[in-house]
Protein backbone atom coordinates (compact mmCIF):
# COMPACT_ATOMS: atom_id res chain seq x y z
CA UNK A 1 0.00 0.00 0.00
CA UNK A 2 2.49 2.77 -0.73
CA UNK A 3 -0.15 5.42 -0.88
CA UNK A 4 0.81 4.98 2.87
CA UNK A 5 4.05 5.75 2.52
CA UNK A 6 4.93 9.10 3.78
CA UNK A 7 6.81 11.94 1.28
CA UNK A 8 7.16 15.53 2.42
CA UNK A 9 9.13 18.45 0.31
CA UNK A 10 8.96 21.72 2.10
CA UNK A 11 11.36 25.24 0.53
CA UNK A 12 12.57 27.74 2.03
CA UNK A 13 14.73 30.82 1.50
CA UNK A 14 17.68 29.07 0.80
CA UNK A 15 17.10 25.37 1.97
CA UNK A 16 14.81 22.34 0.76
CA UNK A 17 13.94 20.04 3.56
CA UNK A 18 12.76 16.31 2.51
CA UNK A 19 11.49 14.02 4.62
CA UNK A 20 10.64 10.10 3.99
CA UNK A 21 8.75 7.46 5.94
CA UNK A 22 10.59 4.76 7.30
CA UNK A 23 8.59 1.83 7.28
CA UNK A 24 8.96 -0.49 4.32
CA UNK A 25 5.75 -2.58 4.24
CA UNK A 26 4.67 -5.58 2.50
CA UNK A 27 0.57 -5.95 2.43
CA UNK A 28 -0.35 -5.94 6.05
CA UNK A 29 3.40 -6.10 7.58
CA UNK A 30 5.73 -3.86 8.55
CA UNK A 31 9.23 -5.26 7.47
CA UNK A 32 11.93 -2.75 8.25
CA UNK A 33 11.67 0.27 10.70
CA UNK A 34 14.92 2.58 9.27
CA UNK A 35 14.29 2.17 6.14
CA UNK A 36 15.45 4.87 3.90
CA UNK A 37 13.92 6.22 0.77
CA UNK A 38 15.90 8.75 -0.66
CA UNK A 39 18.96 8.83 -2.87
CA UNK A 40 21.31 11.71 -3.47
CA UNK A 41 22.05 12.21 -7.40
CA UNK A 42 24.76 14.78 -6.82
CA UNK A 43 26.28 17.53 -4.78
CA UNK A 44 23.06 19.33 -5.14
CA UNK A 45 20.08 17.36 -5.80
CA UNK A 46 17.64 14.43 -3.94
CA UNK A 47 15.45 12.70 -4.50
CA UNK A 48 12.90 10.65 -2.65
CA UNK A 49 10.85 7.73 -3.85
CA UNK A 50 7.64 5.61 -2.83
CA UNK A 51 5.73 3.43 -4.87
CA UNK A 52 5.75 -0.06 -6.02
CA UNK A 53 8.60 -2.14 -3.64
CA UNK A 54 11.22 -2.92 -6.30
CA UNK A 55 10.43 -0.50 -8.67
CA UNK A 56 11.25 2.11 -6.53
CA UNK A 57 14.57 0.98 -6.33
CA UNK A 58 15.78 0.04 -9.58
CA UNK A 59 14.42 3.20 -11.27
CA UNK A 60 16.34 5.52 -8.08
CA UNK A 61 19.57 4.08 -9.13
CA UNK A 62 19.32 3.88 -12.40
CA UNK A 63 18.57 7.82 -12.27
CA UNK A 64 21.04 8.14 -9.80
CA UNK A 65 23.41 6.20 -12.00
CA UNK A 66 22.62 8.40 -15.01
CA UNK A 67 23.03 11.69 -13.35
CA UNK A 68 26.50 10.89 -11.95
CA UNK A 69 27.63 9.45 -15.24
CA UNK A 70 26.37 12.69 -16.63
CA UNK A 71 28.82 14.78 -14.07
CA UNK A 72 32.01 12.29 -14.72
CA UNK A 73 31.80 13.09 -18.26
CA UNK A 74 31.39 16.51 -18.62
CA UNK A 75 32.92 17.45 -15.07
CA UNK A 76 29.85 19.59 -14.26
CA UNK A 77 26.36 18.65 -12.35
CA UNK A 78 23.06 18.59 -13.90
CA UNK A 79 21.25 21.56 -12.32
CA UNK A 80 18.14 20.41 -10.60
CA UNK A 81 15.59 21.84 -12.98
CA UNK A 82 17.59 19.62 -16.32
CA UNK A 83 17.52 16.51 -13.76
CA UNK A 84 14.04 16.78 -13.03
CA UNK A 85 13.45 17.00 -16.93
CA UNK A 86 15.74 14.04 -17.07
CA UNK A 87 13.62 12.33 -14.63
CA UNK A 88 10.34 13.15 -16.54
CA UNK A 89 11.18 11.84 -19.74
CA UNK A 90 12.48 8.94 -18.20
CA UNK A 91 8.93 8.22 -16.57
CA UNK A 92 7.03 9.53 -19.56
CA UNK A 93 9.20 6.76 -21.81
CA UNK A 94 8.90 3.93 -19.23
CA UNK A 95 4.82 4.96 -18.88
CA UNK A 96 4.53 4.06 -22.51
CA UNK A 97 6.45 0.54 -22.71
CA UNK A 98 5.19 -2.59 -21.96
CA UNK A 99 6.19 -2.55 -18.03
CA UNK A 100 6.29 0.65 -16.67
CA UNK A 101 7.24 1.71 -13.26
CA UNK A 102 5.24 2.70 -10.44
CA UNK A 103 6.93 5.55 -8.86
CA UNK A 104 6.24 8.71 -7.50
CA UNK A 105 9.00 11.37 -6.82
CA UNK A 106 9.84 14.21 -4.99
CA UNK A 107 13.07 15.82 -6.53
CA UNK A 108 14.60 18.54 -3.96
CA UNK A 109 18.18 20.57 -4.84
CA UNK A 110 19.27 24.17 -4.76
CA UNK A 111 20.59 25.83 -8.04
CA UNK A 112 24.02 27.05 -7.17
CA UNK A 113 24.31 29.37 -10.34
CA UNK A 114 20.28 30.79 -9.57
CA UNK A 115 21.21 30.46 -5.91
CA UNK A 116 17.45 29.11 -5.30
CA UNK A 117 15.86 26.13 -3.45
CA UNK A 118 14.07 24.37 -6.02
CA UNK A 119 11.38 21.60 -5.71
CA UNK A 120 10.00 19.15 -7.93
CA UNK A 121 6.75 17.22 -7.60
CA UNK A 122 6.80 13.78 -9.79
CA UNK A 123 4.32 11.37 -10.28
CA UNK A 124 4.28 7.71 -11.82
CA UNK A 125 2.12 9.20 -14.77
CA UNK A 126 5.24 11.78 -15.77
CA UNK A 127 3.52 14.80 -14.13
CA UNK A 128 6.35 17.64 -13.09
CA UNK A 129 5.68 20.37 -11.33
CA UNK A 130 7.59 22.75 -9.83
CA UNK A 131 6.31 23.44 -6.38
CA UNK A 132 6.98 25.12 -2.84
CA UNK A 133 6.06 22.35 -0.81
CA UNK A 134 4.75 19.22 -2.09
CA UNK A 135 3.62 15.77 -0.48
CA UNK A 136 2.82 12.46 -2.30
CA UNK A 137 0.02 9.64 -0.85
CA UNK A 138 -2.29 10.21 1.96
CA UNK A 139 0.05 12.51 3.45
CA UNK A 140 -1.02 15.00 1.06
CA UNK A 141 -4.70 15.26 2.31
CA UNK A 142 -3.63 15.87 5.84
CA UNK A 143 -0.18 18.14 5.26
CA UNK A 144 -1.01 20.75 2.06
CA UNK A 145 -3.99 22.30 4.46
CA UNK A 146 -1.42 22.50 6.89
CA UNK A 147 1.15 23.65 4.24
CA UNK A 148 -1.17 26.11 2.55
CA UNK A 149 -1.55 27.95 5.98
CA UNK A 150 2.06 28.21 7.07
CA UNK A 151 4.39 28.49 4.49
CA UNK A 152 5.94 31.22 3.03
CA UNK A 153 8.89 31.51 0.13
CA UNK A 154 11.38 32.57 2.70
CA UNK A 155 10.77 30.97 5.52
CA UNK A 156 14.53 30.10 7.78
CA UNK A 157 15.30 26.62 8.16
CA UNK A 158 14.09 26.66 11.69
CA UNK A 159 10.60 27.29 10.69
CA UNK A 160 11.10 24.85 8.19
CA UNK A 161 11.40 22.52 10.45
CA UNK A 162 8.67 23.59 12.86
CA UNK A 163 6.25 23.41 9.63
CA UNK A 164 7.38 19.49 9.47
CA UNK A 165 6.64 18.83 12.58
CA UNK A 166 3.21 20.02 12.45
CA UNK A 167 2.68 18.15 9.55
CA UNK A 168 4.12 14.68 11.06
CA UNK A 169 2.47 15.31 14.41
CA UNK A 170 -0.78 15.28 12.00
CA UNK A 171 0.28 12.14 10.12
CA UNK A 172 0.94 10.53 13.44
CA UNK A 173 -2.74 11.55 14.77
CA UNK A 174 -4.59 10.88 11.63
CA UNK A 175 -2.80 8.28 9.79
CA UNK A 176 -4.23 4.69 10.27
CA UNK A 177 -1.41 2.82 10.38
CA UNK A 178 2.15 3.67 12.05
CA UNK A 179 4.81 4.53 9.69
CA UNK A 180 7.67 4.68 11.25
CA UNK A 181 8.22 8.30 11.78
CA UNK A 182 10.72 10.40 9.24
CA UNK A 183 13.99 10.56 7.96
CA UNK A 184 14.88 14.01 7.27
CA UNK A 185 17.36 15.15 4.64
CA UNK A 186 18.20 19.14 3.76
CA UNK A 187 19.93 20.48 0.69
CA UNK A 188 21.77 23.92 1.14
CA UNK A 189 24.12 25.54 -1.11
CA UNK A 190 26.87 23.32 0.69
CA UNK A 191 25.04 20.22 0.17
CA UNK A 192 23.03 17.17 1.56
CA UNK A 193 23.00 16.56 5.01
CA UNK A 194 20.76 14.06 6.84
CA UNK A 195 18.95 16.08 9.95
CA UNK A 196 18.47 14.23 13.03
CA UNK A 197 14.92 13.82 13.48
CA UNK A 198 13.13 12.78 16.87
CA UNK A 199 10.31 10.69 16.06
CA UNK A 200 9.23 8.68 19.51
CA UNK A 201 7.39 11.49 21.04
CA UNK A 202 3.46 10.20 21.40
CA UNK A 203 0.66 12.16 19.71
CA UNK A 204 -2.84 11.44 20.95
CA UNK A 205 -5.87 11.82 18.64
CA UNK A 206 -7.90 14.09 19.63
CA UNK B 1 58.22 4.81 -49.45
CA UNK B 2 55.68 7.73 -48.15
CA UNK B 3 53.01 6.88 -50.12
CA UNK B 4 52.76 3.42 -47.96
CA UNK B 5 51.56 5.92 -44.93
CA UNK B 6 49.55 8.23 -47.10
CA UNK B 7 47.05 6.29 -48.55
CA UNK B 8 45.38 5.31 -45.20
CA UNK B 9 44.25 8.10 -42.53
CA UNK B 10 44.07 5.69 -39.42
CA UNK B 11 48.30 4.80 -39.97
CA UNK B 12 51.18 6.88 -38.47
CA UNK B 13 54.11 7.29 -40.54
CA UNK B 14 57.42 6.11 -39.41
CA UNK B 15 58.02 10.16 -37.90
CA UNK B 16 54.58 9.54 -35.86
CA UNK B 17 52.51 11.32 -37.88
CA UNK B 18 49.14 11.37 -39.41
CA UNK B 19 49.19 12.54 -42.83
CA UNK B 20 45.41 12.80 -43.86
CA UNK B 21 45.29 14.62 -40.96
CA UNK B 22 48.10 17.22 -42.12
CA UNK B 23 46.93 17.04 -45.85
CA UNK B 24 43.52 18.22 -44.56
CA UNK B 25 44.69 21.28 -42.28
CA UNK B 26 46.70 22.12 -45.58
CA UNK B 27 43.50 22.27 -47.22
CA UNK B 28 41.78 23.97 -44.40
CA UNK B 29 44.90 26.82 -44.53
CA UNK B 30 44.43 27.66 -48.42
CA UNK B 31 40.31 28.34 -47.34
CA UNK B 32 38.97 31.44 -46.65
CA UNK B 33 39.81 33.55 -43.46
CA UNK B 34 37.66 33.25 -40.62
CA UNK B 35 37.92 35.01 -37.06
CA UNK B 36 35.61 35.25 -33.88
CA UNK B 37 36.92 37.97 -31.57
CA UNK B 38 35.06 37.76 -27.82
CA UNK B 39 34.00 41.04 -26.16
CA UNK B 40 32.49 41.77 -23.22
CA UNK B 41 28.68 41.70 -24.11
CA UNK B 42 29.10 39.19 -26.60
CA UNK B 43 30.62 37.66 -30.01
CA UNK B 44 31.44 38.47 -33.18
CA UNK B 45 32.65 35.98 -36.13
CA UNK B 46 33.39 36.96 -39.70
CA UNK B 47 34.47 35.03 -42.54
CA UNK B 48 35.56 35.96 -46.06
CA UNK B 49 34.02 34.35 -48.83
CA UNK B 50 35.68 32.72 -51.87
CA UNK B 51 32.36 32.04 -54.18
CA UNK B 52 31.42 35.33 -55.29
CA UNK B 53 29.60 36.37 -58.32
CA UNK B 54 27.09 39.30 -59.44
CA UNK B 55 24.66 36.69 -60.15
CA UNK B 56 25.05 34.82 -56.62
CA UNK B 57 21.80 34.95 -55.32
CA UNK B 58 23.20 36.26 -51.56
CA UNK B 59 20.55 35.70 -49.63
CA UNK B 60 20.01 32.27 -50.10
CA UNK B 61 23.61 30.67 -49.84
CA UNK B 62 25.60 30.96 -46.67
CA UNK B 63 28.80 29.66 -47.22
CA UNK B 64 30.72 30.53 -43.80
CA UNK B 65 28.37 31.34 -41.33
CA UNK B 66 25.69 28.60 -39.26
CA UNK B 67 23.23 28.63 -36.68
CA UNK B 68 23.92 25.38 -34.65
CA UNK B 69 21.15 26.52 -31.79
CA UNK B 70 19.29 29.01 -30.13
CA UNK B 71 22.88 29.99 -28.43
CA UNK B 72 25.61 29.13 -30.62
CA UNK B 73 26.61 30.36 -34.15
CA UNK B 74 30.28 28.49 -36.08
CA UNK B 75 32.01 29.65 -38.54
CA UNK B 76 33.86 27.68 -41.09
CA UNK B 77 36.89 27.17 -42.82
CA UNK B 78 37.46 24.61 -45.63
CA UNK B 79 35.05 21.95 -47.19
CA UNK B 80 31.54 23.05 -46.90
CA UNK B 81 30.38 20.20 -48.16
CA UNK B 82 31.94 18.45 -44.94
CA UNK B 83 31.32 21.07 -42.69
CA UNK B 84 27.11 20.70 -43.43
CA UNK B 85 27.55 16.92 -42.29
CA UNK B 86 29.05 17.87 -39.11
CA UNK B 87 26.46 20.88 -38.46
CA UNK B 88 24.02 18.56 -38.98
CA UNK B 89 25.39 16.34 -36.67
CA UNK B 90 25.71 19.38 -34.10
CA UNK B 91 22.24 20.66 -34.27
CA UNK B 92 20.91 16.94 -33.97
CA UNK B 93 22.86 16.94 -30.90
CA UNK B 94 21.80 20.24 -29.53
CA UNK B 95 18.12 19.16 -30.16
CA UNK B 96 18.84 15.76 -28.29
CA UNK B 97 19.88 17.43 -25.37
CA UNK B 98 16.82 20.15 -25.42
CA UNK B 99 14.53 17.11 -25.16
CA UNK B 100 16.24 14.89 -22.64
CA UNK B 101 17.45 17.91 -20.20
CA UNK B 102 14.83 20.85 -21.47
CA UNK B 103 17.58 23.15 -21.14
CA UNK B 104 20.11 24.13 -23.96
CA UNK B 105 23.68 21.93 -24.41
CA UNK B 106 26.63 23.68 -22.66
CA UNK B 107 28.92 25.38 -25.25
CA UNK B 108 31.70 23.37 -24.60
CA UNK B 109 30.10 19.70 -24.13
CA UNK B 110 28.60 20.26 -27.82
CA UNK B 111 32.26 21.24 -29.29
CA UNK B 112 33.32 17.87 -27.62
CA UNK B 113 30.66 16.06 -28.93
CA UNK B 114 31.52 17.18 -32.68
CA UNK B 115 35.46 16.67 -31.92
CA UNK B 116 34.60 13.31 -31.19
CA UNK B 117 33.33 12.27 -34.64
CA UNK B 118 36.16 14.52 -36.37
CA UNK B 119 38.31 12.29 -34.11
CA UNK B 120 37.03 9.02 -35.04
CA UNK B 121 38.30 9.68 -38.79
CA UNK B 122 41.64 9.79 -37.78
CA UNK B 123 41.36 6.43 -36.17
CA UNK B 124 38.96 4.00 -37.58
CA UNK B 125 38.49 2.52 -40.94
CA UNK B 126 40.92 4.10 -44.21
CA UNK B 127 37.70 6.98 -44.42
CA UNK B 128 39.06 10.57 -45.05
CA UNK B 129 38.86 13.08 -42.56
CA UNK B 130 36.80 15.59 -42.17
CA UNK B 131 38.47 19.12 -44.15
CA UNK B 132 37.22 21.87 -42.05
CA UNK B 133 38.01 24.00 -38.79
CA UNK B 134 35.33 25.32 -37.04
CA UNK B 135 35.15 28.69 -35.38
CA UNK B 136 32.62 28.70 -32.78
CA UNK B 137 30.78 31.23 -30.66
CA UNK B 138 28.24 30.87 -28.02
CA UNK B 139 26.51 31.58 -24.23
CA UNK B 140 25.29 28.85 -21.82
CA UNK B 141 25.00 30.23 -17.70
CA UNK B 142 27.72 28.18 -16.78
CA UNK B 143 30.76 29.74 -18.51
CA UNK B 144 28.58 33.02 -20.25
CA UNK B 145 29.92 33.65 -23.77
CA UNK B 146 32.85 31.49 -25.08
CA UNK B 147 35.07 31.16 -28.03
CA UNK B 148 36.31 27.52 -29.68
CA UNK B 149 37.95 26.27 -32.59
CA UNK B 150 38.38 22.63 -33.74
CA UNK B 151 40.07 21.49 -36.32
CA UNK B 152 40.17 17.81 -38.64
CA UNK B 153 42.03 16.11 -35.52
CA UNK B 154 39.96 16.61 -33.74
CA UNK B 155 41.13 18.97 -31.14
CA UNK B 156 39.45 21.67 -29.68
CA UNK B 157 40.69 24.77 -28.10
CA UNK B 158 39.07 27.36 -26.00
CA UNK B 159 39.99 31.48 -27.35
CA UNK B 160 39.67 35.22 -26.34
CA UNK B 161 40.13 36.19 -30.63
CA UNK B 162 41.29 33.23 -32.88
CA UNK B 163 41.72 32.50 -36.52
CA UNK B 164 41.50 29.89 -39.36
CA UNK B 165 42.17 29.73 -42.93
CA UNK B 166 44.28 31.30 -45.31
CA UNK B 167 46.63 34.00 -43.78
CA UNK B 168 45.47 32.69 -40.22
CA UNK B 169 48.92 33.24 -38.33
CA UNK B 170 48.76 37.31 -39.88
CA UNK B 171 45.18 37.66 -38.48
CA UNK B 172 46.33 35.72 -35.35
CA UNK B 173 49.08 38.09 -34.88
CA UNK B 174 47.02 41.07 -35.39
CA UNK B 175 44.58 40.40 -33.24
CA UNK B 176 47.39 39.90 -30.79
CA UNK B 177 48.08 42.91 -31.15
CA UNK B 178 44.60 45.06 -31.25
CA UNK B 179 42.55 43.01 -29.12
CA UNK B 180 41.41 44.51 -26.09
CA UNK B 181 39.83 42.46 -23.02
CA UNK B 182 37.35 44.92 -22.33
CA UNK B 183 36.24 45.92 -25.19
CA UNK B 184 32.41 45.38 -26.23
CA UNK B 185 30.66 43.90 -29.19
CA UNK B 186 30.72 47.22 -31.29
CA UNK B 187 34.76 47.52 -31.49
CA UNK B 188 35.01 44.06 -31.71
CA UNK B 189 33.12 44.31 -35.11
CA UNK B 190 34.94 47.18 -35.48
CA UNK B 191 38.07 44.79 -35.06
CA UNK B 192 37.20 42.09 -37.13
CA UNK B 193 36.60 44.07 -40.18
CA UNK B 194 39.57 45.71 -39.43
CA UNK B 195 41.66 42.01 -39.47
CA UNK B 196 39.71 40.63 -42.29
CA UNK B 197 40.48 44.07 -44.46
CA UNK B 198 44.39 43.43 -43.70
CA UNK B 199 44.21 39.88 -44.44
CA UNK B 200 42.32 39.28 -47.18
CA UNK B 201 43.67 39.49 -50.70
CA UNK B 202 41.20 42.30 -52.07
CA UNK B 203 41.88 45.62 -51.03
CA UNK B 204 38.26 46.65 -50.51
CA UNK B 205 35.70 45.13 -49.28
CA UNK B 206 32.01 44.27 -49.94
CA UNK B 207 29.46 43.09 -48.46
CA UNK B 208 29.78 40.21 -51.30
CA UNK B 209 33.15 39.63 -50.13
CA UNK B 210 32.40 39.09 -46.35
CA UNK B 211 29.80 37.29 -44.25
CA UNK B 212 29.08 38.69 -39.98
CA UNK B 213 27.67 37.23 -37.26
CA UNK B 214 27.53 38.03 -33.75
CA UNK B 215 26.11 36.27 -30.52
CA UNK B 216 24.89 39.39 -27.68
CA UNK B 217 22.71 39.76 -24.97
CA UNK B 218 19.27 41.81 -25.61
CA UNK B 219 18.42 44.74 -23.20
CA UNK B 220 15.92 42.00 -21.77
CA UNK B 221 18.90 40.01 -20.95
CA UNK B 222 18.27 37.00 -23.37
CA UNK B 223 20.96 35.70 -25.40
CA UNK B 224 20.43 36.03 -29.58
CA UNK B 225 22.36 35.26 -32.58
CA UNK B 226 22.29 37.64 -35.79
CA UNK B 227 23.58 36.54 -38.77
CA UNK B 228 24.29 39.88 -40.57
CA UNK B 229 22.40 41.04 -44.07
CA UNK B 230 24.30 42.04 -46.77
CA UNK B 231 23.17 45.55 -45.97
CA UNK B 232 24.12 45.43 -42.08
CA UNK B 233 27.79 44.82 -43.24
CA UNK B 234 27.77 47.56 -46.36
CA UNK B 235 26.59 49.89 -43.11
CA UNK B 236 29.68 48.76 -41.18
CA UNK B 237 32.01 48.47 -43.95
CA UNK B 238 31.08 52.22 -44.79
CA UNK B 239 31.26 53.60 -41.01
CA UNK B 240 35.02 52.32 -41.14
CA UNK B 241 35.63 53.25 -44.04
CA UNK B 242 36.76 50.05 -45.86
CA UNK B 243 33.87 49.65 -48.14
CA UNK B 244 33.86 49.52 -52.12
CA UNK B 245 35.88 52.64 -54.03
CA UNK B 246 32.55 53.25 -56.13
CA UNK B 247 30.67 53.49 -52.75
CA UNK B 248 32.64 56.48 -51.53
CA UNK B 249 31.91 60.12 -52.05
CA UNK B 250 33.12 61.39 -49.14
CA UNK B 251 36.65 60.31 -47.91
CA UNK B 252 36.38 62.00 -44.66
CA UNK B 253 35.52 59.10 -42.14
CA UNK B 254 38.12 56.83 -43.74
CA UNK B 255 41.19 57.93 -40.95
CA UNK B 256 40.24 58.08 -37.21
CA UNK B 257 38.43 54.65 -36.42
CA UNK B 258 41.56 53.13 -37.48
CA UNK B 259 43.59 54.76 -35.35
CA UNK B 260 40.93 54.51 -32.50
CA UNK B 261 41.04 50.72 -32.24
CA UNK B 262 44.73 50.48 -31.21
CA UNK B 263 44.73 52.88 -28.58
CA UNK B 264 41.36 51.45 -26.89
Amino acid sequence: MYVMEVLLGITGKDFTIIAASKAAMRGASILKVNDDKTRPLNKHTLMAYSGEAGDTVQFAEYVQANVQLYSMRNSTDLTPYETASFVRSELAKSLRSRSPYTVNLLLGGYDPIKDQPQLYWIDYLASCANVPYAAHGYAQYYCLSILDKHHHPDISFEQGMKILRMCTDELKRRLPIDFKGVIVKVVTKDGVREEPYEDDKQVLAP
Amino acid sequence: MSRRYDSRTTIFSPEGRLYQVEYALEAISHAGTALGILATDGIVLAAERKVTSKLLEQDTSAEKLYILNDNMITAVAGMTADANILINYARQAAQRYLLTYNADIPCEQLVRRLCDLKQGYTQHGGLRPFGVSFIYAGWDNQRQFQLYQSNPSGNYTGWKATSVGANNASAQSLLKQDYNEECNLKQACELAVKVLSKTMDSTKLSSEKIEFATVGRTEKGTIYHHLWSPDEIDALLKEHGLAKQDEEPEPSSGGDPAAGVAVH
